[in-house]
């Protein structure tokens, strides 16, 4: 229990710290945000009613705390070019990326398990260099080129789902669902790659560990070991990388929603970026950072439960 | 009990065989030494008893029985029912040869779980049993620990238990002592030879140091390159040694250790009472030459036999 | 035997590697066509005149895929060359002097690597803007963390060892000790991830330029290529597969000879 509060505090720690680094570096680079507001045709008075408005005449921290009180109650600011609250524009995009990330993230706990076992256990066989390369190319295959691959194949070959023609989740969310799992798969594939890759060095090296040879000694076979010893041991580095996936995949999610036309977050963020529209990037950029965080730490708290020496405080 | 005939094991990533012909006889009851410097194929022995041999990854010839049993050659399901069940196996580090994620109690309670059809209660009740026949204070808290919980000789303490839970008739200690420090190395060297009173358990004592092999073994097997040089009462070994490898073994040991030795020897043998004529050329205490002549016959005779 | 396995990787990605970047050099210097010569010959299909075929400009793909190709090389080696550089530098310090420069620079690489590689690649972007030079400094950026983090342990592993140790008592500065003493010895953490980092430069930059965000016109590089082809797919798919052929097979080299250079370091262990 402990061990558990003083993670969450870390963790509030990691993202007030993560905050003001974001709102210093847009304070710093935005300019005039009352200009970009209101075009260059605004006088200096309208200028001037705007920066109050904004709080923008108050002192730097009490601005970073303004900021971060409104973020933490649902304020992000206002859009420069929708002239709408950054709230209510992203959080639709949000909830598409999300479904889009989750289901890629059970295809890759659903696939990589099994594959990781099995790669582990052909290991030192002639073929092992079979396995190898396949899992290497499908490292190496660009995730947006896998991307334009299965849209056209999936898309307008076989016409499993319309591309450019995202279904509104609230109408179709059957339809919706589908349209996302092509493009879930193409986020997991390489992600899969990594993951039977780091299963199957962390099982070998598992299988090669003092206690392994004990429990044989007791009449197990390698079976009922990897049952029983070796699948609880290997989870902690299992459940760390489930963590940094969860994290990566949303960065991996930005190009791809660009290929498949999804109008998630990633796309948003890539045009915000392009308009310069600092409001909405800051809030995606911070809401990225803390999904991060967030990952990591439910990862290191679900570990603390399987291994108690990280209670001890080995790695906080 | 136990009996190894003309053994052989070639690793394939190895030129030279790590063992190269060894044979040897255990009896019932009976606490025999097996002293080699790293490399001398003591451990490869061992496994090869216990049925660890990473098979694919060696040729091997030879017979191991163990009561009459052959576990150089046996399959999986004979394996099965002969390791944890009559051969219990304690290897050199407790802190890495137990599952950490692991309690203690339930890795003491495997050996059951797995050879026996004892009620989840009985198997805990065994294994508390076991805990404090190797002299745990707290058996029950023990039980609930996780291996990083404890010390090494506490938990080299639990090893011996797991080992022994199901009562083998062999127990193989691979290096038992070398991890700890030398006062918890006496003390597990009592408890071995307590439980080998208490319950009539053979056991084969793998160590690279000879001093200790003294302490716990009547009988002690000499291994260098894979090959037994030199095989013979304890006391007859130590104090006249034979073979030019052994005597460099015992050059290593201190002098002090020595007349310490010596004395225990004497002490042992007062009580006994055995081998008196032996004995009478020990203690008086001629120089090792005298000594040797008088014994080098048996140490001979027991290579041999 | 086990020799054999390690020089496959190893042999296979040197290879594959080897003969993409020799092609890429010479695109630098000579191409069969013109590369932004448009012609009359449009959309064509592969062909003995036309290997990679044409787009809907008329343009020859093969030519364009060398010289952009270039481009990508360029940045993913600068990016590589500034990001595992700077790294080393500060994990050698970190890592071998420890004390309160070591607490804060590894406390800013944690609020660094808090954020997605990709996502902090975009907001520095968004800061310079686009542009190839751009691009380089931004990804170098994003890059440094890791290093540092792995460099410090590396370097830190070293602090105590005996030869270390000894060669500070013969009187060694500290320079001499980080250079000659103890940079050899990280070598083999070095190597394995200079080949990680190159296919995720590579991969970032593609992403990039696919995005928009990433070089701009007059250069091409490997992203900005398949942008341009995800427009054409339909009617020249042969453009798209063969910029993803290559950006694929060049990882996928890289990624052998990583492989490989990490199974030697087992073999030696």
């Amino acid at each position: 229990m402990k061990y558990a509060a003083r993670r969450i505090l870390a963790l509030f720690i990691t993202m007030i710290l993560v905050s003001f680094l974001a709102f210093a570096a847009f304070h710093i680079i935005s300019g005039d945000p009352a200009r970009a507001i209101l075009g260059m045709n605004a006088t200096e008075k309208q200028l001037e009613m705007m920066r109050h408005e904004l709080g923008l005449d108050k002192p730097f921290l009490v601005q970073y705390f303004n900021w971060l009180l409104g973020f933490f109650s649902g304020n992000l600011g206002i859009s420069y070019s929708y002239r709408q609250p950054v709230a209510s524009l992203i959080i639709p995009k949000l909830k598409v990326t999300l479904v889009m990330v989750l289901i890629s993230f059970v295809i890759i706990v659903i696939l990589s398990l099994p594959l990781g076992l099995r790669a582990a256990q052909k290991s030192g066989s002639r073929f092992e260099w079979i396995g190898t390369t396949i899992n290497q190319l499908c490292m190496a295959v660009p995730a947006f080129f896998l991307s334009i691959l299965v849209s056209y194949v999936f898309g307008i070959i076989l016409k499993v789902f319309t591309p450019g023609d995202f279904p509104k989740m609230e109408r179709d969310l059957f339809g919706a669902i589908r349209y996302l799992f092509f493009a879930a798969v193409c986020i997991a594939i390489p992600r899969i790659a990594m993951a039977v890759r780091m299963l199957k060095s962390t099982l070998i090296e598992e299988m090669e560990k003092d206690y392994v040879r004990t429990a044989i000694s007791r009449g197990n076979d390698r079976v009922e070991v990897l049952k029983k010893h070796v699948m609880k041991n290997s989870l902690v580095p299992t459940i760390t990388f489930l963590g940094q996936t969860m994290a990566e995949i949303v960065g991996g999610s930005i190009v791809v929603e660009q290929v498949f036309g999804i109008p998630g977050m990633g796309r948003f963020l890539v045009a915000s970026i392009s308009n310069r529209d600092y409001p909405v990037v800051e809030a995606l950029v911070v809401i990225l950072a803390f999904w991060v965080i967030l990952s990591g730490t439910v990862a290191d708290l679900i570990n603390q439960k399987i291994d108690p020496r990280l209670k001890l405080g080995g790695r906080a | 009990m136990l009996e190894v005939r003309d053994l052989h094991v070639k690793f394939h990533n190895r030129d030279r065989e790590a063992v190269a012909g060894v044979s040897f006889t255990l009896k019932d009851g009976e606490i025999l030494g097996l002293v080699g410097e790293s490399g001398s194929g003591k451990s490869v022995t061992a496994m090869s008893i216990a049925g660890l041999l990473p098979r694919k990854k060696c040729d091997y010839r030879g017979d191991v029985l163990v009561d009459g049993e052959d576990m150089l050659h046996a399959n999986r399901a004979l394996l099965r029912k002969v390791q944890g069940n009559k051969i219990g196996v304690v290897f050199q580090e407790p802190m890495s040869a137990m599952d950490p994620l692991m309690k203690v109690g339930r890795q003491v309670e495997e050996v059951l779980d797995i050879h026996t059809d004892l009620s989840p209660e009985e198997r805990k009740k065994r294994a508390i049993q076991a805990l404090e026949d190797v002299e745990l204070p707290d058996p029950e808290e023990v039980y609930n620990k996780y291996p990083h919980e404890l010390s090494g000789g506490m938990l080299q303490r639990s090893m011996i238990a797991a080992a022994i839970v199901a009562r083998p008739s062999l127990l193989l200690l691979d290096e038992p002592t070398t991890a700890l420090d030398v006062t918890i190395q006496a003390q597990i060297l009592e408890l071995l030879k307590k439980l080998n009173r208490k319950h009539g358990m053979s056991m084969l004592f793998i160590s690279h140091n000879l001093n200790v092999v003294r302490k716990l073994c009547k009988r002690v097997a000499v291994m260098q390159r894979g090959v037994i040089v030199e095989e013979g009462s304890t006391r007859n070994v130590f104090f006249n040694p034979q073979h030019p490898y052994t005597q460099h073994l015992i050059e290593c040991i201190p002098a002090r250790v020595k007349v310490i030795a010596r004395k225990h020897a004497e002490e042992e043998a007062e009580e006994t009472g055995q081998m008196q004529p032996a004995e009478g050329g020990q203690t008086v205490s001629a120089d090792s030459g005298n000594a040797a002549s008088a014994d080098s016959g048996q140490t001979g005779g027991d290579r041999n036999g | 035997m086990m020799k054999k396995k390690l020089n496959r990787y190893l042999i296979a990605g040197c290879i594959i590697t080897g003969i993409i970047v020799l092609w890429i050099l010479v695109g630098h210097f000579y191409t069969p066509y013109p590369p932004t010569k448009m012609s009359s010959a449009k959309l064509q299909a592969p062909s003995a005149a036309h290997l990679f075929g044409t787009d809907k400009f008329g343009r020859d793909i093969f030519s364009r895929v060398m010289q952009g190709s270039g481009t990508t090389l360029m940045i993913a080696a600068l990016t590589i060359l500034i990001g595992a550089g700077v790294g080393t530098v500060v994990g050698a310090v970190t890592g071998y002097f420890g004390g309160i420069v070591d607490e804060v620079l590894m406390r800013l690489n944690d609020a660094l690597t808090a954020f997605p590689s990709i996502l902090l690649a975009l907001v520095i972007i968004s800061i310079l803007g686009p542009g190839k030079y751009n691009v380089i400094i931004a990804l170098g950026i994003v890059f440094v963390p890791s290093y540092a983090r792995m460099m410090r342990t590396a370097f830190a592993a070293q602090r105590d060892v005996n030869y270390i140790i000894s060669a500070r008592l013969m009187g060694a500065s500290n320079l001499r000790i980080l250079l000659i003493h103890m940079l050899p010895n990280t070598l083999h953490v070095l190597l394995p991830a200079l080949t990680i980092g190159f296919n995720n430069a590579v991969l970032a930059e593609a992403s990039m330029s696919f995005l928009g965000i990433g070089v701009t016109p007059p250069d091409v590089s490997m992203g900005y290529m398949l942008s341009e082809a995800q427009g054409m797919f339909r009617s020249a798919p042969w453009y798209a597969l063969s910029v993803g052929g290559v950006i694929a097979l060049l990882v996928f080299g890289v990624s052998l000879i990583g492989e490989g250079l990490q199974i030697m370091n087992k073999e030696v262990d």
